[in-house]
Order: structure tokens, then C-alpha cells, then sequence
């Protein structure tokens, strides 16, 4: 069967051990995370988890269902990019002599909707949201003047389709 | 959690008394009905075993002679009498030590209850003495885990542990608890747990499924059922019946759904798996319509996947999401509890028999009768086989002991020959095939039914696994049969290794002690059975004894279990030899 990339959304209570579960349930079946954000969601109280993997329909479907089954889990759905809106965010730290320096960084710096954080006397900061590959372009075009640090979050995204947990949350409550 | 907490707020006229963490461990358990738990004690779980002491007219405890013994005990407690298994240790080498029952609880769905002890919380994450990440270690082995560290926590968590073990598709729940809430005093209330908001243990079955399967089986030509555990944890044995008799269905059985139709109805065919029946393992592959309730396509009974069934139209009765199209694609799925399933299914079934098809059941169980079973059971080979002694045990408790079996030829030969009339009757270790577990697993069936028949069919190798827990046996007279069927080796691997492996009998032959001195030590009855002559006399008055009665028997070493499906390969390859 085909790989494809799935962003999943896993809505649960605020757990400290529940990580570790979900996480387990990649790591039983050998199936790498790409990705992995955690935060609040539009409920309150309510956690998610937006996971990224690279699978097939029929492991993204089995990974779900055993997630949903854990009992701090409220609901998980999975997406594929089309039905989506994601992006991720990356930071750039770079000479500050290079500013100065080199043309070329100026325009990189415009070319790639990113914008300047903070400069100080050694360093100055970039950050930049958006698709893997747009960050990881820009990455190339700085990489031979040299990157000091680089780091790139966890995808963020959102569904196309209405995720109704709310209405599952009064529900479960009979 | 947050639902918890509302629904305690709201019940308003609650009795607080002001108690200890590890007083109010007790009153938990009683409010939850239990009487009975097996454990053993040490410095992280002390003070709860203090009030064990104190109120031990209420609550019994059975010291175990190791932690695994107490969770497998749990666990033969929970089959045999569908109610919650409790199991409590110590910190550190205590906790892990119930691993191995915590896995095979998961993996068979069994409600159980461990409760460990824990360094106090000022030394966590301190590598303390006896301290270990108990909630780490069992996370996936169990339903829930939860560690408690302040003894407020106390009754909201085990009300919720017991509910998760019991409800939905039941499991194993470990609580551990920092020695620190154990000794700390508080307001104790209990209430019950009720429901759990992210936790949605029963579907409601859809009538849209149910039509649609209705119609599936009323148009079927070749249907056939394959149940499992899920009608007995269920308790859905009527509704399988009558669903199985209206409809004039052939039905088969996995290892864990054994006992819940009498082995002997007209229309129970036997077990499916790798070493169940010839005919239901042939035939899967032949139907037109296979319904499957409370079952979960494990690879023992599908065999290659590829080949399972392609030509049937698969209906799937089933209460956890999760198994829907994990293994076997669903045509129509109907999620809920098997009960409330089969009774929205059956008035919508017709009356039919499927006389034809029925008859090539009957057929290739001439065939397997020809070439296995009639030499399984009643051999003319000098030597002794498991068959003809798990016969004598049916003659002798007339079909209504509950068989206990451990793990290997024995088990496949106890489940394949067993007869039951009764549901809950065979305790087993089908999912994760634990050596070990029948000797516990024995005790705690038979203090969870006092008025049946145990008997335990163990190997000399599994035996060997927890033998200490004769000391159980002796010490609470529990009158548990026990039966070891010697084969001097260890017999379903060195099958392997003879059919697979050109008879490398690599570290499989056993040179085992002498059984019986050992039950005599434990002041256990016992006798050695090595020949023909002396088996059905010495079965009945092992049946007949009041006591517990070690059973030795010396069997052939070198027979195999048949038929077979070789690991890998399809259910339409069952081997006869
Ligand atoms: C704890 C554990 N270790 C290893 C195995 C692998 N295993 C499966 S069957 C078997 C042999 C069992 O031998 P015995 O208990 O003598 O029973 P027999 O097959 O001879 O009836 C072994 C080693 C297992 N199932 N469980």
C-alpha cells in the first residue's frame, strides 16, 4: 500500500502520563513520529497532540484506534495534507557580521517572508513560518554562509472539516 | 476527571470520616465489593498490609509465594466469577514482578486491579531504594495506570481504576501509591465511579448495522460463526444460542470462547486456530457469511491473512473500535456490547437450517475423528497420551469441572478435548501464552467458585514456572486437582522443532525431580500414573477426593498435537499429521 502524510489530532484530558502511552503505541509498531506539538486546544481543558507520521491508510487507521482507546484520549482524527492547513516554524541564528557583510543575506531574508526577531552585536535571529520545504529552501540558501543554530518546530495545523468534541464531550457525559 | 470531580460535588449527603491513606486503600476495596485479593508484602506497601491486618474478618489475603502467582490468581479469580481481580505489591522488584500478569490480563481482556507501593513522593525520581517507574514499565500492558501521591487522591482513583477494569472491554489497572499518602490522613467519602468523559466503554450498536447484518445472514447460503471470549465477558451465551439454533448456524469457537455454548450442541462445531478443528479451520475458507462475535481475528486463528476468508462477507459483532478492520476487513461492523447486539439482531433473523452445509461440518469431523482424535483418545500405542487423560477427567467430573490449562501440547490437547456444559469453564492463557499461569490461575478459579470442580492440566515444563505456589494450596486447603502431564520435555517446542527444525531438540528435554515428593512435601495428596490400567481408577478418586490431589501422569515424549496449521501458513492448509 501507498505511504502518504498523515497529520493526526488527538484531543485528550491534560495527563502526565499520557505521552508516554501514546508514544508507546508508535513505538510497538515500529513506526517512526515525524512530528510531534503539544498544546491547548479551542476547549477548555482540553489538550492536542498534532502528530505527524509518513504511513499507509491502514496503519494511520489502526494507530488511531488505538489512541482513541486509551482512556484519557476524547477523540483522534487524521488528515491528509489536501484536507489541512499546516505549517511549521523555524529559527535561524546567524552572524551579524554576515548582515553587513553579504548582499545576498538581505535578500534571502526578503525573498523568504521571514522576519527579523532580534540583532544583536554577534548574532542576529530569523524566524520563519511555513511549509517543510520552504524552510528547509531557505535553510540551503543560508547554509553556505553558515548557520550559528537552527531549529524547526513541530507541524501545527488545522482541518479543512469541522472536529466536533464538544459535542462528543456532552456525549460521553449521558 | 473533571466529570469525577462534578459528580462527587454534586452527590451531596456523603459520611466523611477522617482515616489514613492506607485505611481508606481498604474501605475502597470494600465499597467495591471485593473480599479477596493475593499479594505479597514489603516496606512501600506496608502500611496498607497493617490494615489488612486490621480488618481481616472483612477482607481476606491470600499471600501468593510471588508477586506473578497473585496476578495470575487474580486473574483465574476474575474468569471464573466475572467480577473484578485484585492483586497488591510492593515497590520496586514487587511491581515488576506483576508484569508478566498485567500483559497477559491486556492481552485477554481480564478485569483486574493492581495496587504497588512507592517510595515517598519527596524521594521520586531519586533512584530510592526499591524504587522503580512502575507506571513506565506497565503503561503498555495496561488499560489505565495512575499514581497517587497525596491520599486525597485515594478514593476518586481507585473508584475509577475498578470502573476501567470492568467496564467497556475489561482490562488490567495498576494504581501506585507513594508510601507518604499511604500514612497521610484525610476526609475519606466514597463514591462509586459512574463514567469517565474521554472514556466511551459501550457503543451503542447501530440499527443500520444491525439491519444490514440481519440481512446478510437471512441471505447467506453458508454462514458461519466464530465467537470468542467477548460473548462470556459479555454474558451473551443465550443470545449466541438462540441466534445459533434460529438461524441453524454452525458455529465454532476461539481457545477463550470455549464453554460459552456446550461442547456438545448439535450445532457447536469446535475450535478454530492453529490447533483447533479440521473442520471450522477447512471450512472458514468456504463460507459465504462469517460472523464473528466478540473475537479479534488473533493470527493464531487466521493463519495467513491473505488467504482468510476472502470469499465470505465478514460481519464483525465487536464492543472495542479499535479491532474493527485491524486484522479482517469488516463488511458490516456492529459496535456495542455482544448482548445488546444479539437481541436487537434476532428478532430480525429468520428461522432457517442449513442442513447441507452442516453435514460437510459433520463430514470432515469424521475425517479428523478417523485420523486424530480416535488416537488422541482412545489409543491402542502402549504409551499414555493427554488425550485419553483429559477424557477420563471428563468422565469423571461429568463435563462440569472448570479445566485450568497452562501453556503448550497440554493446553491445545485440554481445550481441543475438554467438554463443558457451563460457561467460564476454561481458564486459559490464549493471548500471550503464559508458561506458569495455570497453577495460580487454578487457585484463584476455584476461591472464585467454591461450589465447582477446578482441575489444573499443566506441562512439567510450565509447572515448574510457579510451583511454589503449592504453598498457597497447602497452606489455605484450597482443594485445587492438579494434574501434570509429563512428557519429560518441553512438548509444543520440541513439536516445532521436530516438524520445522529436523529434530534439533535444542535445551527442550527437561530431567525433571520427582512431582510427587515434591506435593508430598507440601502435604498435597499424590500420585504417579505411568500406566493405562491404573488412569481412570485414579482420576475418579482424585474427582472424588474433597482435598487438593496432585495428578502425575507419564505420557508419551514424543507425540504432537494435530491438526496444525503451520505458523504462516492458511487455514485451508490444516494438517491432520
Ligand atoms: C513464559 C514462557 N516461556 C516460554 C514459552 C514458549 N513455550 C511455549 S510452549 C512451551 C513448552 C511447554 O512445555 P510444557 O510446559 O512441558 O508443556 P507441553 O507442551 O509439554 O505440554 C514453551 C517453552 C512460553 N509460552 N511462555
Amino acid at each position: 500500500m501507498e505511504k502518504k502524510w498523515f497529520t493526526m489530532s488527538v484531543y485528550s484530558e491534560n495527563n502526565v502520563g499520557l505521552l508516554n502511552r501514546i508514544s508507546g503505541i508508535f513505538l510497538k509498531r515500529h513506526i517512526n513520529i515525524e512530528s510531534l506539538n503539544v498544546s491547548k486546544s479551542e476547549i477548555d481543558n482540553v489538550s492536542k497532540f498534532t502528530i505527524v507520521i509518513y504511513t499507509t491508510d491502514k496503519w494511520v487507521q489502526n494507530i488511531v484506534g488505538q489512541i482513541e482507546k486509551q482512556i484519557e484520549v476524547i477523540k483522534a482524527f487524521y488528515h491528509t495534507d489536501d484536507e489541512t492547513i499546516y505549517q511549521e516554524s523555524a529559527l535561524f541564528k546567524i552572524a551579524s557580521d554576515l548582515l553587513f557583510d553579504e548582499r545576498q543575506i538581505q535578500n534571502i531574508i526578503k525573498e523568504s517572508n521571514s522576519q527579523i526577531v532580534t540583532v544583536a552585536r554577534d548574532f542576529f535571529v530569523l524566524a520563519k513560518s511555513g511549509k517543510r520545504n520552504e524552510i528547509d529552501e531557505m535553510y540551503e540558501k543560508f547554509k553556505p554562509f553558515g548557520i550559528m543554530q537552527f531549529v524547526r518546530s513541530g507541524r501545527i495545523s488545522v482541518s479543512k472539516e469541522e472536529m466536533k468534541i464538544s459535542a462528543l464531550l456532552k456525549d460521553f457525559q449521558h | 476527571m473533571e466529570t469525577l470531580k462534578e459528580k462527587q460535588t454534586e452527590s451531596t449527603t456523603k459520611k466523611t470520616i477522617t482515616i489514613s491513606g492506607a485505611e481508606a486503600i481498604i474501605h475502597c476495596l470494600l465499597a467495591e465489593g471485593v473480599d479477596l485479593l493475593y499479594g505479597y508484602p514489603g516496606g512501600a506497601i506496608m502500611p496498607v498490609y497493617d490494615e489488612l491486618y486490621k480488618f481481616q474478618d472483612k477482607l481476606t489475603h491470600i499471600l501468593t509465594r510471588h508477586e506473578q502467582g497473585a496476578t495470575h490468581a487474580a486473574q483465574g479469580y476474575a474468569r471464573v466469577s466475572g467480577k473484578v481481580g485484585v492483586a497488591m505489591a510492593t515497590s520496586g522488584p514487587g511491581a515488576t514482578n506483576l508484569v508478566t500478569g498485567l500483559a497477559d490480563a491486556q492481552i485477554d481482556s481480564t478485569p483486574m486491579v493492581c495496587i504497588t507501593g512507592q517510595v515517598p513522593r519527596h524521594l521520586l525520581g531519586s533512584d530510592a531504594f526499591q524504587e522503580t517507574d512502575i507506571i513506565g514499565i506497565s503503561t503498555p500492558v495496561t488499560k489505565w495506570n495512575y499514581q497517587i501521591t497525596t491520599a486525597a487522591e485515594i478514593p476518586e482513583i481507585m473508584a475509577k481504576a475498578f470502573y476501567i477494569a470492568r467496564s467497556g472491554r475489561p482490562g488490567p489497572v495498576l494504581v501506585d501509591i507513594t508510601k507518604n499518602a499511604q500514612f497521610e490522613e484525610f476526609e475519606f467519602s466514597y463514591e462509586k465511579c459512574t463514567g469517565v468523559r474521554s472514556y466511551n466503554p459501550t457503543p451503542k450498536p447501530s440499527p443500520n448495522a444491525i439491519a444490514a447484518a440481519a440481512e446478510l445472514i437471512n441471505s447467506a447460503k453458508k454462514p458461519f460463526i466464530v465467537w470468542g471470549q467477548g460473548v462470556i465477558l459479555g454474558k451473551a451465551e443465550e443470545e449466541l444460542k438462540a441466534l445459533v439454533e434460529k438461524a441453524g448456524i454452525p458455529a465454532a469457537w476461539t481457545i477463550l470462547g470455549a464453554s460459552a455454548l456446550d461442547t456438545d450442541h448439535p450445532l457447536n462445531v469446535g475450535m478454530v486456530g492453529m490447533h483447533g478443528n479440521y473442520g471450522p479451520n477447512l471450512l472458514t475458507n468456504e463460507c459465504d457469511v462469517l460472523i464473528a462475535i466478540g473475537m479479534r481475528f488473533d493470527d493464531r486463528v487466521t493463519g495467513r491473512l491473505e488467504s482468510y476468508a476472502t470469499q465470505a462477507k465478514v460481519i464483525h459483532f465487536e464492543i472495542d473500535p479499535a479491532e474493527i478492520h485491524k486484522n479482517v476487513y469488516a463488511d458490516v461492523a456492529i459496535l456495542g456490547d455482544a448482548k445488546e447486539s444479539l437481541n436487537l439482531l434476532l428478532p430480525k433473523i429468520n428461522k432457517n437450517t442449513h442442513e447441507s452445509w452442516h453435514n460437510i461440518f459433520k463430514e470432515k469431523y469424521q475425517i479428523e475423528f478417523d485420523t486424530v482424535i480416535k488416537n488422541d483418545i482412545h489409543p491402542t500405542k502402549a504409551g499414555l497420551t493427554m488425550g485419553e487423560v483429559i477424557e477420563e477427567i471428563n468422565i469423571a467430573s461429568g463435563h462440569k469441572a472448570v479445566i485450568v490449562t497452562d501453556v503448550g501440547q497440554h493446553q491445545m490437547i485440554g481445550c481441543r478435548y475438554a467438554k463443558f456444559k457451563q460457561s467460564k469453564s476454561n481458564i486459559t492463557s490464549g493471548g500471550l501464552g503464559t508458561m506458569g499461569f495455570a497453577l495460580p490461575a487454578a487457585i484463584g478459579a476455584k476461591m472464585g467458585a467454591m461450589d465447582r470442580e477446578v482441575v489444573a492440566i499443566i506441562g512439567d515444563g510450565g509447572y515448574q514456572m510457579t510451583i511454589q505456589e503449592l504453598g498457597v494450596i497447602f497452606q489455605h486447603k484450597v482443594p485445587v486437582k492438579i494434574v501434570v502431564l509429563n512428557n519429560d520435555h518441553l512438548g509444543m517446542v520440541r513439536q516445532w522443532q521436530e516438524l520445522f527444525f529436523e529434530k534439533r531438540y535444542a535445551s527442550t528435554v527437561m530431567v525433571n525431580p520427582d512431582f510427587v515428593k515434591i506435593a508430598e512435601g507440601y502435604h498435597i495428596e499424590a500420585k504417579r500414573v505411568s500406566e493405562r490400567k491404573d488412569l481412570k481408577e485414579t482420576i475418579q478418586k482424585m474427582i472424588a477426593s474433597k482435598d487438593a490431589y496432585f495428578l502425575e501422569v507419564k505420557v508419551e515424549q514424543e507425540d504432537n498435537v494435530f491438526p496444525m496449521i503451520p505458523s504462516g501458513a492458511s487455514v485451508s492448509e490444516v494438517r491432520l499429521q
